[in-house]
């Protein structure tokens, strides 16, 4: 199953829907699969695809069309990346900066490997 | 048609001196499907056996829209209970012949699902139950429940003798039904980890009582594991309701039940404590094992 049972499952829905916002494969004004649909396919219980659905909406990265379906908002991608930067660094800098010091690596050697992983991004 | 209404209230079944339930209460809105959880012998057979009208409280009532079930056509005609034993069924008559009853005596019935659930299923038609391996048994019951579209069809360890690929098409199934033609479903189960994603609600029952009845994603992150030295965990989880321990050296791990608000949380990172989910099974195992009573 892709979903697991140890947090709830509404927010593993909007999260892998956010996460295919961010990663493009969906665009905006993109329409995403019917809650009954994604309920099926997934084997999930309809009212918990629902929850996910409204939860994403009242974020503003769906919106409804009434009678034809749920869409991604034009602003969606843009507004995601902001909330995530907002939480990157105490997400995932900081544990890993901790996680550095514990293993004995000097801020230095790591500031140098970011330093260079942008250099060849930048190539 | 749409889904039936459960109100059970100081449910209370006495079998000689055995108390299987005792003062059990819960109440179910249309259209949910839910999961019914308890250990061997708790009274998940017992409860369902009253809501389907095939046995009679000693206490208290059970109503399916309002209507007492105990020899009530007009309730009990709502209801279609499957067991996984596959007691329900007269061993000696055809599957068809079978199939043939709920037709007449339901007016919920859908024949032509029922047509197709068989070939899914691949149910030999002129065989009696009796002649059927355990699985195929189980097949009938799932088949009879699904196609009498009852409002309140409940399936009580149907599962059993099915293999996995059977079982997944029996989740397909009701699922696809379910959207389809809305109604109330009661699952009573042991494979958690398998089912919980298809359950809006679960009810733990335990010793004849209901444990718990919450929203199945709100049970998903009502416990957590808090794991690190063992005199932080202790203070940590003072006041909290502890549902299980475990000790490894200095470490200790500490299994507790509750919502954890974010100061708490912050206060566990602050200390050095790691927390983490706990997967719907374990919860359940944890609050029914006996380890917190």
């Amino acid at each position: 199953m892709a979903f697991d049972d140890r947090s709830p499952i509404y927010r593993q829905i909007a999260d892998r829907i956010e996460a295919e916002v961010l990663s493009g494969a969906l665009a905006g004004d993109e329409q995403v699969m019917s809650t009954n649909k994604y309920a099926a396919f997934h084997r999930i219980n309809p009212a918990t695809v629902n929850k996910a659905f409204q939860q994403l909406v009242d974020d503003g990265i769906l919106y409804k069309r009434r009678g034809i379906g749920m869409f991604v908002s034009p602003q969606a991608r843009q507004q995601i990346r902001a909330r995530r930067r907002k939480s990157f660094f105490t997400d995932v800098v900081d544990p890993m900066v901790a996680q550095a010091t514990a293993i004995g690596i000097e801020l230095p050697e790591l500031i140098d490997r970011i330093t260079e992983r942008a250099k060849e991004d930048r190539r | 048609m749409t889904g039936s209404t459960v109100e059970v209230r100081d449910l209370g079944v006495r079998f000689g001196a055995v108390h299987a339930l005792a003062d059990l209460s819960f109440s179910l809105s249309a259209n949910k499907i839910c999961g019914l959880l308890g250990r061997n012998g708790s009274g998940k057979t017992t409860l369902l056996s009253v809501l389907a009208g095939y046995l009679r409280q000693n206490a208290g009532t059970a109503t399916v829209d309002g209507d007492p079930v105990f020899e009530n056509a007009t309730a009990t005609g709502k209801v279609c209970l499957v067991r996984g034993t596959g007691d329900a069924s007269p061993p000696k008559v055809a599957v068809r012949d079978l199939l043939d009853y709920g037709k007449q005596l339901r007016p919920t019935w859908d024949a032509d699902f029922a047509a197709e659930l068989v070939e899914r299923f691949e149910l030999p038609l002129k065989c009696t139950p009796a002649t059927l391996s355990h699985g195929k048994r189980s097949a009938l019951g799932i088949t009879i429940g699904l196609a009498s579209r009852a409002p309140l069809t409940i399936f009580d360890e149907s599962y059993l003798g099915l293999d996995a690929p059977s079982r997944y098409a029996f989740y397909d199934a009701l699922l696809a039904d379910v959207l389809a033609h809305p109604r109330t479903v009661i699952i009573a189960t042991h494979l958690i980890e398998e089912v919980g994603a298809l359950f809006e609600d679960v009810v733990i029952i335990d010793e004849g009582r209901v444990l718990l009845h919450e929203d199945a994603d709100t049970l998903r992150a009502a416990g957590a594991a808090v794991t690190g030295e063992a005199t932080l965990v202790d203070s940590f989880t003072m006041g909290l309701q502890v549902l299980g321990e475990k000790s490894l050296g200095r470490t200790k791990s500490a299994m507790v039940y509750g919502p954890l608000d974010d100061r708490r949380r912050a206060q566990a990172e602050e200390v050095g404590l790691e927390l983490g989910p706990i997967a719907l099974q374990d919860l359940f195992v944890h609050l029914t094992s006996g380890g917190s009573r």
